[in-house]
C-alpha cells in the first residue's frame, strides 16, 4: 500500500437520529398543499423532500420525495407527480429556494389544469405535515488518513453517512458535503473533492452511495 | 429475558451501538410508563419486552399501573371504541365514574420520575399531579374520527402534557402542545415473530388439517366486523374462479364479546360449502400464529379501520407477499407496489390476490422489499431508539441538536 499521508485535523464521523414531529396540518387538494408549503417551517420541507432516502433503502431512484407520491399516488396526477420528482434537490445550496420551485411547478401545473384544483384526497389519503427533529451525535470512528476513512466508510450506519453528505449540505447550510470538505481542507485534495460533490447522491440508495464513496476514494490511494 | 445482544444479528451493531450511545445521554433520568394493565393488550405487550431492554441501557425505568373497578373500565372502553369513531352513549355518570377512579388514582400513585409517560385514556388525568417533571402522552388509538364530547373532554387533560405520541400521521390535529410520530413496532425475537423450522411449520399445518396441495391465503385476526372477514372471502371467492387456493382465517375466540360471536357465525355460514376455507380459533397462540403466516403465500389484512396494523409489519418481516386496505398505520407499512398491494375495495383485493398468486417472483420481490422495510422501521430497536429522542426532546426546543 503507499505511503498515505496524514490528515491536518482527522475527520470525527457524527451521527444523526431524528424523530418525526407532526404540525396537525393537512392537504386534500393541490392549492392547500401549494398553500401549506408557503406557510410551514423549513423542517417540514426537509422531511418531505429527504425521508424516503433513509426510509426506503431499496427504492432508488424513485419515489424522491413525498410530495410527488402523494400527487401521483393520490391525487393521480402523473404529469405534475414527475415534475415534483425530477426537481434536482443537489442543485439547492437551501432548502427555501427548493421550497419555491415545489410551489412554482405546482402552482404552474394549476394555471394550466384547472380541473386539477377540483381533485380531492379520499378521507384518511390527505398530505400530513410533518418536520424532522435531528439529534446530532459524534461516534468512535475517527480517521487519520484516507485508508483509515475508506475502512470507517464500511462500518458507519446509513444514518452517519446521510448526515455527512445530505443534511449537513443542505440543512446545515455547509456548501458541500462534509467528506468533500474535509479532503479539500485536510489534504488539499481539490480534485478528489469534487469528484465527491459531483456525485447526485439522491439517485442512489445509501448502500450504493457508501460503495460508490469506498471505491472513489481507493482508487485515489491505489491508483 | 431477551438481551440487547441478541438483536446485533438482525440490527447489525451500529444500531445497538447508537441505542448505547443514547442511554448514555439519558443517564441520571428516571422514567416512569403508567398504563391500565399489566398483561393482555399491544400496550402492556411492548412494554414488558421495551422495560427491560431501557434498563439494560442503563435508563432507571419504572412502570407504574392504575387502578379501577368495574365500572371504570366499562368506562373507558366505551371512551375507547367512541374514539375509535364507534356511536356510544356517553353520559355524565361516565365523566363522574372516570373522574371519581382517576382522583383515587392522582392520590395513590406517586408520580415524582423525571418524565412520566402515559399511556392511552385511562390514566390521562394524572397529569393533575404534575409538579415541575416533563410528561408524555402515548395515544396508542386511531384518534382520527372520534366522538367529539370524548374528544372534548380528554382535551382538557391533553393540552397539560409537554409532549403528545401518535401511531399515524392522520391521527395528529393541532394541538398546542408537540407531537410526535412513533409507530409501534414488532419484536423479530417474540415467539410471533422468531424463526420455525419447517417441521415446526408443517406441525402446525396438520395439526389444523391443512394441506400444503395449493396456494393459501391467510388473514390473522379477531373476528370483528372492522376486519371485513366476509370482505375477505368475497375476495377469496373471486380470485379462485381462476385459481385454485385455500384460505385461513385465523383469529383470538370471541367468548365474552357478542359482537364477536354473532361475526363469526356469520363467517362460518358463508364459509359452509367451501372445504378450502379453513375457520380457526386461536386462543392466543403465538408461535401458531407466527407457523400459520410463514406457511402462506399471501396474507390478507382487509381491515376497514386500523389502529396500526401490526399483523401487516409480521407478515412483512416473514418476506410474505401482503395485500392490504389503504387504511391507519398500513400505507405506512405498505408502499403500493414496492412492498406489497393496497387496496380499496373487494374487486381491488380479489385482482391483487391473482396478480401475486399468478406472478410468484413479484410476490417474492414485493415479500423481500417488504421485509427490509421492516428491518429499518418497525422492529423493536427503532422503537426504543425513537421513545430515547422523544425523552431528550423534552429538553430542547429547536429542530437540531447537538449532543
Amino acid at each position: 500500500m503507499p505511503e498515505l499521508t496524514k490528515a491536518k485535523e482527522p475527520f470525527r464521523f457524527s451521527t444523526r437520529l431524528h424523530l418525526t414531529e407532526l404540525t396537525g396540518l393537512r392537504a386534500t387538494n393541490l392549492s392547500q398543499l401549494s398553500d401549506l408549503m408557503e406557510k410551514v417551517p423549513d423542517s417540514c420541507i426537509y422531511h418531505h423532500t429527504h425521508r424516503f432516502l433513509q426510509q426506503h433503502q431499496y427504492l432508488s431512484p424513485e419515489p424522491p420525495n413525498d410530495f410527488a407520491y402523494w400527487v401521483a399516488e393520490v391525487l393521480g396526477e402523473d404529469e405534475l407527480a414527475e415534475k415534483l420528482a425530477s426537481i434536482d434537490t443537489i442543485q439547492y445550496a437551501d432548502i427555501n429556494s427548493l421550497r419555491k420551485d415545489f410551489i412554482f411547478a405546482i402552482n404552474d401545473f394549476l394555471k394550466d389544469s384547472p380541473l386539477a384544483k377540483l381533485k380531492f384526497a379520499r378521507s384518511g389519503e390527505e398530505f400530513h405535515f410533518m418536520k424532522s427533529m435531528s439529534f446530532i451525535l459524534p461516534t468512535g470512528f475517527i480517521a487519520y488518513d484516507l485508508n483509515d476513512f475508506a475502512q470507517m466508510l464500511k462500518q458507519i450506519t446509513f444514518d452517519s453517512l446521510y448526515f455527512h453528505i445530505f443534511e449537513a449540505r443542505l440543512r446545515l447550510g455547509r456548501g458541500k458535503n462534509d467528506f468533500s470538505n474535509w479532503i479539500e481542507d485536510s489534504f488539499g485534495d481539490k480534485a478528489l473533492a469534487d469528484e465527491i460533490s459531483g456525485l447526485d447522491p439522491y439517485t442512489y440508495t445509501l448502500e450504493e452511495l457508501r460503495k460508490k464513496l469506498i471505491w472513489i476514494i481507493k482508487e485515489r490511494i491505489f491508483g | 429475558m431477551v438481551k440487547l445482544e441478541e438483536y446485533i444479528p438482525i440490527v447489525g451493531q451500529s444500531i445497538i451501538d447508537d441505542l448505547k450511545l443514547l442511554g448514555e445521554k439519558l443517564k441520571g433520568k428516571v422514567i416512569q410508563h403508567v398504563n391500565s394493565t399489566a398483561v393482555g393488550g399491544g400496550v402492556a405487550e411492548i412494554l414488558t419486552r421495551m422495560v427491560p431492554v431501557l434498563k439494560e441501557l442503563g435508563i432507571e425505568t419504572k412502570w407504574d399501573v392504575i387502578k379501577g373497578g368495574q365500572q371504570f373500565f366499562e368506562v373507558t372502553k366505551k371512551f375507547h371504541n367512541a374514539l375509535h369513531g364507534r356511536k356510544e352513549e356517553i353520559t355524565q355518570n361516565d365523566f363522574e365514574v372516570f373522574l371519581e377512579t382517576s382522583q383515587k388514582n392522582i392520590d395513590e400513585l406517586d408520580t415524582s420520575a423525571d418524565i412520566v409517560f402515559v399511556h392511552d385514556p385511562q390514566p390521562i388525568a394524572l397529569i393533575n399531579k404534575r409538579r415541575d417533571n416533563k410528561w408524555i402522552w402515548r395515544c396508542h388509538i386511531d384518534v382520527s374520527n372520534p366522538n367529539q364530547k370524548v374528544w372534548d373532554f380528554l382535551m382538557d387533560y391533553i393540552v397539560k402534557y409537554d409532549s403528545a405520541v401518535f401511531s399515524a400521521p392522520s391521527f395528529s390535529r393541532q394541538l398546542g402542545i408537540r407531537q410526535f410520530l412513533i409507530s409501534p413496532s414488532i419484536d423479530p425475537l417474540s415467539d410471533k415473530n422468531k424463526s420455525l423450522s419447517m417441521e415446526e411449520v408443517d406441525a402446525v399445518l396438520k395439526k389444523y388439517a391443512i394441506k400444503k396441495d395449493k396456494p393459501i391465503i391467510t388473514q390473522i385476526s379477531r373476528f370483528d366486523r372492522l376486519k371485513d372477514p366476509l370482505g375477505v372471502i368475497s375476495a377469496y371467492q373471486q380470485a379462485k374462479k381462476y385459481i385454485d387456493c385455500q384460505l385461513i382465517l385465523a383469529g383470538g375466540t370471541a367468548v365474552d364479546d357478542p359482537e364477536g360471536a354473532e361475526v363469526l357465525h356469520e363467517v362460518k355460514a358463508r364459509a359452509k360449502e367451501d372445504s378450502d376455507i379453513h375457520i380457526l380459533l386461536l386462543p392466543q397462540n403465538d408461535i401458531e400464529v407466527n407457523a400459520l403466516q410463514r406457511a402462506s403465500d399471501v396474507i390478507m389484512q382487509k381491515s376497514i379501520r386500523e389502529g396500526f396494523g401490526l399483523t401487516v409489519a409480521e407478515a412483512l418481516w416473514k418476506g410474505k407477499p401482503v395485500v392490504a386496505s389503504n387504511v391507519g398505520g398500513i400505507p405506512l407499512q405498505i408502499k403500493h407496489k414496492y412492498s406489497g398491494l393496497l387496496c380499496h375495495s373487494v374487486e381491488g383485493a380479489s385482482f391483487a390476490l391473482k396478480q401475486l398468486l399468478s406472478n410468484p417472483g413479484y410476490a417474492k420481490k414485493l415479500g423481500e422489499n417488504g421485509r427490509e422495510h421492516i428491518r429499518n422501521n418497525f422492529l423493536i430497536t427503532r422503537h426504543i431508539k425513537e421513545y430515547m429522542l422523544l425523552f431528550l426532546s423534552l429538553y430542547y426546543k429547536e429542530d437540531v441538536v447537538y449532543l
